[in-house]
């Protein structure tokens, strides 16, 4: 005959494996678990290759920049997937409400009024916490007033947002314009946004404050599956909308003040790191894709410091990689979306 | 029963909701229907607590809407707007899960599992049932959203013009089901409707809104007259008899 006994007895087994394991690739804990592997190869790789000296320094020093890369990691990722879900876009980041922008003119109204001599010398602990409240205190404000009040509306808040974000970039802007040539320097410098080496006491207070937001949102995660509906779906099944979306607000402002204050503007990461998320997790459920989020941002941030580091020798900054990779994924979202 | 004691809602200066006082929700299918504007769809949102009223008291078996938990409300009375867009990617079974959510909070028991079953199965669902909703004609995409609804297994369900983009076919098969649900079920169902026709051999009471008053209601042969349905659409409109039924004609 023409079929060979043993390619017809194997084929089936064969077969019966590869659908296996394509069904158990479809779980999304297989696929979490999968991604955990990797984020842990590229911490033991940054933390144990490449060390020129001591291995305990090497480690004191590096193991704080991976401590940092996944508080920021969580505080982009958490913040951006449950903004996405409330405001049901998932080309947009908290940044919309001009976050970034009102960390930039802090910077910039502190080295303008001080110059730049007083904001290198101040007190890190104390300029950290000056950006974090500032910034809580403004968004807590846009929110109670137009969502907590009797007309609430996601959009007329985004609107707001885009508006005051548009102001406070211009306004820092036309207030650089003035600065002299070295103050200018050091602000630029400040704004870009930088993972290595954090100041131990900041990353810790990070740190809790992203943990503490985190630990809130951990309790709504089921009812921010219903969210995805639609505010009038979610509010037929039962959810006080009005009170989750803003304690969801509170924790996404919380996160992003915090992280924002501690390594500088990096929200458009959240953007390429949600919707990876989205269709790698397999499972709309944000029992998976939150931590995928925080996952696929810690590979993000890890792997490009690595390549950055280790390929390009410190040529560059990281955020200028994850800006310039994000900025194509972005096109890309927006054409094949186009497309559809 | 779903009571509305002297509710108003205002846009602007504009009355959409006039001091309306009505009772509904009495067991089988009650059809609201009226022209565009007339606050059809404002009453609906009153009730299923998306709109404030500006003056007036819901009471929806009692318990006033107003200050009753919405997740307790939630598990007397179903709503199903009009349009029903999902920015997520979710299977016809995942959304009929949705259903349970005021009784399980997302965590699903033995009966929240036999009511899911259940509602997929009454609408006919079972092989779309890992189909993505995108991937659904608009038929069945509405026979999901109902589905969702029935899983809540509530008293009162309210569909807001569940007809809506629906061809002849689906637009019949749904009415039956409606009626299969009130029926059998012995679910109390009011809808929208913009088919007085459909209206008038459906439901057992026809509530005739205008300009956010009533205007009619009663049984279809009540509200099914010339005189009462020209002045509800400010529109000609000639009834005729067929096989016994009213039969409206609007087309000149």
């Amino acid at each position: 005959m023409l079929t060979d006994p043993a390619t017809t007895t194997a084929a089936p087994a064969g077969s019966a494996v590869r659908t296996r394991l394509a069904a158990s690739w479809a779980r999304p804990a297989v696929r979490l678990s999968a991604l955990g592997a990797v984020v842990l190869a590229l911490v033991v790789t940054y933390l144990f290759t490449g060390v020129p000296g001591s291995l305990a320094f090497a480690l004191e020093i590096r193991g704080r920049t991976v401590l940092a890369m996944f508080v920021v990691a969580t505080a982009v990722g958490v913040s951006t997937v449950v903004f996405q879900t409330i405001t049901q876009n998932r080309i947009l980041t908290p940044s919309i409400m001009g976050f970034d922008a009102f960390y930039v003119l802090i910077s910039t109204v502190l080295v303008f009024f001080s110059g730049s001599a007083a904001f290198l010398a101040a007190d890190a602990l104390a300029l950290w916490l000056v950006q974090v409240v500032v910034m809580v205190a403004f968004s807590v404000l846009l929110f109670t007033w137009l969502f907590g009040g009797r007309r609430r509306s996601i959009h007329l808040m985004l609107l707001v947002g885009i508006v005051l974000g548009t102001f406070f970039r211009s306004f820092a802007e036309w207030m650089q314009r003035m600065l002299d040539p070295l103050d200018f320097q050091v602000l630029s410098d400040a704004l870009f946004a930088s993972l290595t080496r954090p100041d131990g006491t900041l990353l810790a207070l990070t740190g809790t404050l992203v943990v503490l937001a985190t630990a809130a949102v951990v309790p709504l995660l089921r009812t921010l599956d219903v969210l995805a509906l639609g505010e009038p779906a979610a509010v037929g099944l039962g959810v006080d909308h009005r009170r989750v979306v803003l304690a969801l607000f509170a924790a996404v402002s919380v996160m992003i003040a915090a992280s924002t204050a501690l390594v500088g503007p990096i929200l458009f990461l959240g953007l390429v790191v949600a919707n990876l998320a989205y269709s790698y997790a397999g499972s709309f459920r944000h029992v998976w894709t939150l931590p995928a989020a925080v996952l696929i941002g810690v590979v993000c941030l890890l792997g490009g410091q690595l390549v950055l580091e280790r390929v390009f020798s410190f040529g560059g900054t990281l955020s200028t990689v994850i800006d310039f990779a994000g900025g194509l994924f972005f096109l890309y979202l927006v054409l094949r979306k186009g497309a559809r | 029963m779903i009571a509305l004691e002297n509710v108003t809602k205002r846009y602007g200066r504009q009355a959409v909701v006039d001091d309306l006082s009505i009772e509904f929700g009495a067991e089988g299918v009650t059809a609201l229907i009226g022209p565009n504007g007339a606050g059809k769809s404002t009453l609906f949102g009153l009730v299923g607590r998306l709109i404030r009223p500006d003056a007036g008291r819901l009471a929806v078996d009692g318990m006033d809407v107003a200050t009753t938990p919405s997740s307790e409300l939630a598990k007397v009375l179903a709503v199903l707007r009009q349009d029903n867009h999902v920015a997520a990617r979710l299977t016809v079974h995942d959304l009929v899960e949705f259903g349970r959510f005021p009784h399980s909070r997302g965590r699903l028991t033995g009966v929240d599992r036999d009511h899911i079953d259940r509602a997929i199965d009454y609408l006919d669902l079972d092989g779309f049932r890992s189909r993505f909703l995108d991937e659904l004609s608009g038929g069945q995409r509405q026979r999901a959203f109902i589905a969702m609804v029935l899983a809540q297994d509530t008293k009162y369900v309210l569909l807001d013009e569940p007809l809506n983009n629906l061809d002849l076919r689906h637009m019949t098969e749904i009415l039956r089901l409606i009626r299969r649900t009130a029926d059998e079920l012995g679910k109390r169902v009011v809808l929208v409707l913009h088919d007085i026709n459909a209206a008038a051999s459906y439901a057992d009471r026809i509530v005739a809104m205008r300009e956010g008053r009533v205007v009619a209601d009663g049984p279809a042969r009540d509200v099914m007259r010339p005189s009462v349905l020209e002045a509800v659409y400010d529109t000609a409109v000639d009834v005729r008899e067929i096989d016994g039924r009213p039969v409206a004609v609007h087309y000149g």
